[in-house]
């Protein structure tokens, strides 16, 4: 039996090397199958073909972070879609899977990319995956545009990786200073993920800066993957405390929860949000009153009455049936601005990914763009990201500007 | 004050639990097998009641009904392609094939449902205020709490009482002997399989109630900390099933309340390291002394 | 005598096969023949052999199941980690700093693995399973607290309980770094792992596994795995014999762990999860109890397979549960034995 079973593995092995090595001959077929996805306007195809940019993007998209990984492949083809079919600069896209894993996955999913020949990366789309694949793009001279990494940890040492979205000390600061100008004297409670870099980097920012700024935290609660259904604990905490605003800086999904949850319980006070926030009132299922006076800060909106936000809302509702999130308009914003500094730069196609990199390394902070997420977005050599967040507040079921 | 409410969220939470370990221990008990897919027919039974409400808007307890038909179905049919071809496999190979189930239900929900969580609306809203506003229950506490009950009082009257019942016990004490009696093998474990998954759906609609998100994951944290529910009550036995689940919500609530948030999870665990070195066989289990 | 000599036969070949494996993809990457992706999943391959081999010991030979193993693997890996990082300056050649890495990783991890051993090993069956679980789970919350950092003065070391404190507590001096930043798990490690440190690190595990199993004592654990009562009558002693498994399977798991974690720059002790203990036991499982030349070849597919798939995109992680299923039933089924026995030329049944 034993015998048999060695030899059926061995077989699958082989079957599998074969698959796996059969993927550099298969290269091509394989590319067409995403570019045609990403270009549903096939005539738009052979022009790619003829002298595109190889643009990767690697995010999760199994897995419990999925949600994020599609949102932002999501938004990276329909700015793919606009600009291919203006014709000039001509993008091909291929998106790979890194489960948000910051280890093995993240770097298989970029060597997918690699050997595919990418020459930009949009990505990665979480934070820990951004550090590990940063280290390795650096080591490679690949230049890195994460939508979404928000952490200082992503861009730190590297001239080559930049964001779209803010870093979390900037969001902890800012969430701070705007309670400390619009709500003096209110006592805060944070509830936080204490497992996410992204939640944690957060929560550090803000208290030392509401420390600074005389804001009264009055109770800090934490959950992480293996707790996060119930918050019943530290929402009755909270109220114990007397908190009259809890701080939330962590992504909707629990927020959801815990907004149902203060609502069941009769608790009331306002809850404030950062980026992560969005996407809550487009959740299926989600009764909206529940989010009545929920502050957040956030670079995009989707009801954003701006022609531009319009635009990519009304593309992305036709092609995917909902509402984007802050990643997907991260996303179409980082191709935008890709498009931007290859065309400032003047690189053509045929560049290999190095020649591209040193290209647009001194680029990056002389460009200014417009996008989804802000206007006149402009960049450090650092690789961080300069534009302002906006406060808005829920009201009646859509986000509008108090 | 605080204490009461701390004290009532732990019983609700656990509760769920109770409902979900009652599922493993029904399994196990029978098949002696660790059925790891069974937190995602938890998830499941949460989105197939959830689409009975939100797409074809029919009433609460229809909904549970079609979650707990679909499920029954998927726990026959997942019984009879995966588990039924490996009776007489080493258990672990059966554990394992479960895993592969799990990864199956899993990724089939993300290809169907997408990666977008849903908010799942409450079956029953509202909430009974208690001492002027102090003290506040929800409604959906007060359900669970009670359903986690009548399944646990039907469980035992069920396994005690019925000829199929009976059956189900005589089958996990000793298989072959249950043949030769003339009690058919296959039909009872299946049976179980069903019993089992009708509980997973009830478990889910419940679940979603009180902690409304549902994702293609909804099911796997719930489903582990149900296992260690029914292994702290002692695996195979009802009654173990159901306190095992109460106390792991209960010990995890006021952990969280009154020692640390960060370590709720370990607390929970090393309480039930601490038990099980002292009744090796969980609670309420029986401890069986080997013989030579 | 004759069992004897197939026993160690086969033994050599395990050695031989792995070298030549080995062997053969050095040439293939020295001549280019291999691209990134195949390049870049060596080191995982390499550390996902050495666990599945471990954790064989502990499931195949001593017959008790864990579902913890990662923890052992996230010990060894942030121990490594440290032990790398703070020696950067001290020791500049890469491949003694990986060297004393992996030892570092398995000290720790072994003595973990005893105290831990100490209450986990006087249950039995699932209770035990059960307890290993909630060890892998308490290592995990642990060790996302942990805050180290290093500067001139030495090792700083923080447990962040509450939440409160952050990297920047360690007061490190100038020049100093940190190196686990709790939550955000180890930030900007140097990576030195090898392919030729994983496969000396397979063939020392190799060696070890493979002597304990052919000595007195491996005899003494098979013994008590296949009846515990009967080996304790003949005057084995029980707990030592099975700590002495339980405490190598840890230590090799955490060598595994200093390898894996010193390939990449960041890694989260989220990482080692519930999900990693559970890919490991299946690489063990499928192939084959207390077949070491099985789990090998078992973590070798079963790594490649997802990256294999991934021309399927979105069907991807599906196929792979539709493969782990087919092939469980297929290795296991009483219908699909029957099919191979028949297959099979009669006269030439295997040793059991």
């Amino acid at each position: 039996m034993k015998k048999i079973l060695a030899m059926l593995l061995a077989l699958s092995m082989i079957f599998a090397l074969c698959a796996c090595g059969g993927s550099k001959e298969e290269t091509k077929t394989e590319t067409e199958t995403p570019a045609a996805e990403a270009a549903p306007a096939a005539e738009a195809a052979p022009a790619a073909a003829a002298g595109a940019f190889k643009l990767g993007v690697q995010g999760p998209l199994t897995g419990g972070a999925a949600i994020y990984g599609t949102a932002v492949v999501n938004g990276a083809k329909i700015a793919v879609d606009e600009i291919n079919a203006k014709g000039g600069i001509q993008f091909e896209l291929q998106a790979q899977d890194d489960e948000a894993d910051s280890g093995d996955k993240a770097i298989n999913a970029y060597n997918a990319l690699m050997d595919w020949g990418m020459q930009v990366l949009v990505g990665p789309v979480t934070s820990g995956s951004g550090v590990t694949v940063g280290a390795q793009a650096y080591a490679d001279r690949v230049f890195c545009l994460t939508p979404s990494g928000s952490s200082v940890d992503c861009i730190a040492d590297k001239d080559n990786f930049f964001q779209v979205c803010f870093t979390d000390p900037n969001q902890g600061v800012a969430s701070a200073d705007y309670m400390a100008k619009n709500y003096a004297g209110a006592k805060v409670a944070v509830i936080y993920k204490n497992d996410d870099a992204y939640s944690q980097g957060i929560r550090d920012t803000f208290v030392k800066e509401a420390e600074a700024k005389a804001v009264e935290v009055v109770y800090e609660g934490t959950f992480n993957e293996s707790t996060q259904t119930d918050f019943s604990v530290q929402l009755t905490a909270a109220q114990a405390a007397g908190a009259d605003m809890v701080f939330l800086p962590i992504y909707y999904t629990p927020a959801s929860v815990i907004l149902s949850q203060a609502n069941a319980m009769g608790y009331a006070p306002t809850f404030f949000g950062v980026d992560g926030m969005d996407g809550i009132l487009a959740m299926p299922g989600f009764d909206t009153a529940l989010a009545e006076g929920v502050m957040l800060l956030t670079p995009f909106s989707a009801d954003s009455q701006d022609a531009l936000t319009q635009n990519f809302v009304a593309k992305y509702q036709a092609a995917y049936g909902e509402t984007p999130n802050q990643f997907a308009a991260d996303a179409y914003d980082a191709v935008y601005i890709v498009a931007a500094a290859l065309e400032a730069a003047g690189c053509t196609p045929d560049m290999d990914a190095a020649a591209i990199c040193e290209a647009l390394i001194p680029v990056m902070p002389t460009i200014s763009v417009d996008g989804v997420t802000g206007q006149g977005m402009t960049w450090a050599a650092s690789g961080e990201v300069s534009k302002a967040p906006m406060a808005i507040v829920i009201k009646d079921g859509v986000y509008v500007t108090p | 004050m605080e204490f009461l409410s701390y004290l009532i969220s732990g019983i609700s939470l656990g509760s769920v639990y109770a409902i979900i370990a009652l599922g493993y221990t029904m399994v196990y008990g029978i098949a002696k097998m660790l059925n790891f897919a069974h937190g995602d027919v938890i998830m499941v039974g949460g989105y197939m009641s959830f689409c009975a409400m939100s797409y074809l808007h029919l009433p609460g307890w229809v909904s549970v009904l079609v979650g707990m038909v679909v499920c029954t179905l998927l726990g026959i049919i997942i019984e009879a392609l995966a588990y039924k071809p490996l009776r007489s496999a080493p258990s672990l190979a059966v554990l394992i094939t479960a895993i592969g189930v799990s990864y199956l239900l899993q990724n089939s929900a993300l290809l169907i449902w997408g990666a977008n969580p849903m908010s799942y609306p409450p079956v029953i809203s509202g909430t009974l205020h208690l001492f002027d506003g102090q003290l506040s229950i929800s409604y959906v506490s007060i359900i669970t709490v009670t359903a986690c009950v009548l399944i646990m009082l039907g469980l035992t009257a069920f396994t005690s009482k019925t000829k199929m019942g009976k059956a189900m016990r005589a089958c996990s004490e000793d298989k072959g002997a249950a043949q030769l009696m003339g009690i058919n093998v296959n039909r009872t474990i299946s049976l179980t399989f069903a019993i089992g998954s009708a509980l997973a759906a009830i478990a889910g609609v419940l679940l979603c109630s009180s902690y409304p998100t549902l994702m293609p994951t909804t099911g796997s944290m719930p489903g582990i900390k149900a296992f260690t529910a029914a292994v702290f009550g002692g695996i195979g036995s009802i009654p173990g099933a159901f306190l095992g689940g109460l106390l792991l919500g209960i010990i995890e609530s006021l952990a969280k309340a009154y020692i640390s948030t960060q370590l709720s999870n370990s607390i929970v665990f090393a309480v039930l390291i601490v038990v099980l070195l002292v009744r090796p066989a969980g609670l309420l289990g029986k401890y069986v002394p080997e013989k030579v | 005598m004759k069992m004897k000599k197939k026993i160690a036969w086969s033994d050599y070949m395990t050695y031989i096969g792995v070298t030549i494996a080995f062997v053969i993809v050095s040439f293939l990457k020295k001549g280019g023949a291999l691209n990134r992706s195949q390049l870049g999943l060596l080191v995982p391959i390499c550390a996902y052999i050495t666990m599945a081999i471990s954790l064989n010991l502990t499931v195949g030979i001593l017959g008790e199941l864990s579902l913890g193993h990662a923890g052992f693997m996230s010990i060894g890996a942030f121990s490594g980690i440290i032990a790398a990082m703070s020696l950067v300056n001290v020791i500049p050649y890469d491949g003694v700093r990986m060297a004393i890495a992996m030892v570092v990783g398995a000290v720790m991890a072994g003595i973990f693995g005893f105290f831990i051993g100490i209450p986990v090993l006087r249950l039995r069956g699932d209770y035990l399973a059960i307890v290993t679980l909630a060890f892998g789970e308490i290592i995990k919350e642990i060790l996302t607290c942990l805050i180290v950092g290093v500067d001139a003065e030495g090792l700083h070391i923080l447990i962040n309980i509450d939440g409160s404190k952050t990297a920047s507590d360690l007061n490190l001096l100038e020049g100093g770094k940190a190196i686990i930043k709790g939550a955000q798990g180890a930030v900007g490690t140097k990576t030195i792992a090898s392919f030729t440190a994983g496969y000396i690190l397979i063939m020392i595990s190799l060696i070890i596994i493979l002597n304990l199993i052919r000595s007195r004592s491996g005899r003494a654990i098979m013994a008590i795995r296949d009846n515990r009562i009967a080996a304790e009558s003949v005057g084995i002693e029980i707990t030592k014999y099975k700590m002495m498994a339980f405490v190598t399977s840890a230590a090799i798991a955490g060598a595994a762990g200093a390898l894996y974690g010193l390939n990449y720059s960041s890694l989260a002790a989220a990482k080692f999860d519930f999900n990693t203990s559970i890919l490991v036991l299946v690489f063990v499982v499928l192939g084959g109890l207390g077949n070491i030349w099985g789990s090998i070849v078992a973590a070798t597919v079963l790594y490649i397979l997802p990256e294999a798939l991934r021309s399927f995109a979105d069907y991807r992680m599906l196929m792979y549960a539709i493969v782990l299923i087919v092939v469980m039933l297929a290795t296991n089924s009483s219908k699909a034995k029957d099919l191979l026995d028949k297959l099979k030329p009669a006269g030439k049944e295997e040793e059991q």
